[in-house]
């Protein structure tokens, strides 16, 4: 995409790489990407890191009854999420809620931080959302055997069906519980890559379109909003089927 | 710059010369290890930070601004009780001062009968004894004219009778004139 973007530069003045913002480099020198290289998806992840601990940590510092703005927003992040983690888990989820919080809100500010001009968007990276979504999969798997032993296989098994059915069913059921991660990790990467891409693109045409590139500034304010929005959505998505897979492994039963 | 050829060399698989995308980022398998150990740092921190400071601690100020809250309602409750209480204490205070009042008023006009009674018993004998003394005088007056008359009636008597030729028998002229006066 971006080669055929790049040869059409060399012919016309239209010169678009909505890709090369996803490219991840090394934040000092040129060399290889090691894993351990310090690379701008470190410094937008540590840059995460520093608004969990300003909002979250900084924010609560007063530990006021009557909360100042940034304690305000921090327990309105942790209601969010308990809730919904109490809502949909059930009560005996509530004791995951620290994961699940730890998602929500690395997710969140990963979203939210690539949205800023320049930025590098970590969650548009399906590798960085494969991990997460692997995580959620193979603890919700884990924890669903080790509460329910063998029994957690009923969750294959729907007992409402006629007999018949069932073992359509169970094939079905398994199936989609497999593609469960693969969803789970695309749907994040693939909301936020779209966006994006398609704001750069847009960029592109105001560069090209001279006095006419309102049209494309204008459009590109309203994508932005708009991706403000997909930013949040994204995160309680994804943390909200968190919460839905952890409560099929406390209770498989249907 | 699709058509010049790609230095990988310099710029490994994913990258073509000039710095530009190849494909899609997102599938450049050499950035995964990368991205995935910087992935795992950042939720270790994100999960140690939140479990050891953030959590706990929302967690308390919730607790405690519900206790806050309760306890506050508790005490609006109260306040509002002791609040009828004293309205009640007031209105019967009230009513108290009231009667209490009336009470006096009455005593008061009780008080001003008998004065009122009592003054004008006092002046209905004075007036009496007024009545009397002048009824007296006016007693003595009638007498001491009534002599005068007499008097004055004997005078002329004798004086007439003197003036036709008589001579006047005082103690004869007296006594008619006292029976004729009285009569």
């Amino acid at each position: 995409m971006a080669t055929e973007d790049a040869a059409h530069g060399e012919g016309g003045g239209l010169a678009i790489h909505p890709m090369d913002q996803f490219i991840v480099k090394p934040l000092f020198g040129d060399g290889p990407v090691m894993w351990y290289t310090p690379t701008n998806v470190t410094l937008w992840m540590a840059v995460a890191v520093v608004c969990t601990i300003l909002l979250m940590v900084i924010g609560t510092r007063g530990r006021n009854v009557v909360p100042s703005r940034a304690q305000s927003m921090g327990e309105l992040a942790y209601g969010f999420v308990y809730k919904m983690v109490e809502d949909v888990s059930g009560r005996d989820g509530v004791k995951y809620f620290p994961y699940i919080m730890t998602l929500f809100i690395f997710i969140v500010f990963a979203n939210m931080l690539g949205l800023l001009p320049m930025a590098f968007t970590t969650t548009s990276h399906i590798a960085v959302t494969a991990v997460l979504a692997m995580l959620v999969f193979l603890t919700v798997t884990i924890l669903g055997f080790v509460k329910n032993g063998a029994g957690f296989l009923s969750l294959f098994w729907v007992s409402s069906a006629p007999l018949a059915l069932r073992p359509i069913l169970a094939i079905i059921e398994i199936i989609s519980y497999f593609v469960r991660p693969v969803s789970h990790s695309i749907r994040l990467a693939g909301n936020l890559m779209a966006g994006h891409a398609v704001i750069k693109v847009f960029a592109g045409f105001a560069g090209a379109m001279g006095l006419a590139s309102f049209v494309p500034i204008l459009a590109i304010t309203a994508i932005y909003a708009l991706e403000v929005l997909v930013a949040f959505i994204q995160a309680y998505v994804f943390t909200i089927l968190t919460c839905v897979y952890l409560k099929d492994a406390l209770h498989p039963h249907h | 710059m699709a058509t010049e050829p790609i230095d990988i060399e310099a710029a490994g698989t994913c990258v073509d010369a000039s710095g530009g995308a190849i494909g899609m980022p997102q599938l450049c398998f050499d950035w995964f290890p990368n991205q995935i150990f910087w992935l795992l740092v950042t939720l270790v921190v994100i999960y140690f930070v939140l479990t050891r400071v953030a959590l706990p601690r929302i967690a308390t100020v919730l607790a405690e601004r519900q206790g806050t809250i309760t306890n506050d309602i508790a005490a609006a409750e109260e306040l509002k009780l002791k609040a009828e209480e004293a309205e009640k204490a007031y209105e019967k205070a009230l009513a108290d001062a009231r009667s209490e009042a009336q009470k006096i008023i009455a005593e008061a006009k009780a008080d001003m009968q008998g004065d009122l009674d009592a003054a004008s018993a006092k002046a209905d004998a004075e007036i009496a004894a007024r009545v009397a003394e002048s009824e007296k005088e006016i007693g003595k007056i009638r007498d001491s004219a009534m002599d005068s008359v007499q008097t004055v009636a004997k005078d002329i008597a004798g004086e007439i009778v003197e003036a036709m030729g008589g001579k006047a028998d005082k103690a004869a002229l007296d006594s008619a004139i006292d029976t004729r006066v009285k009569g």
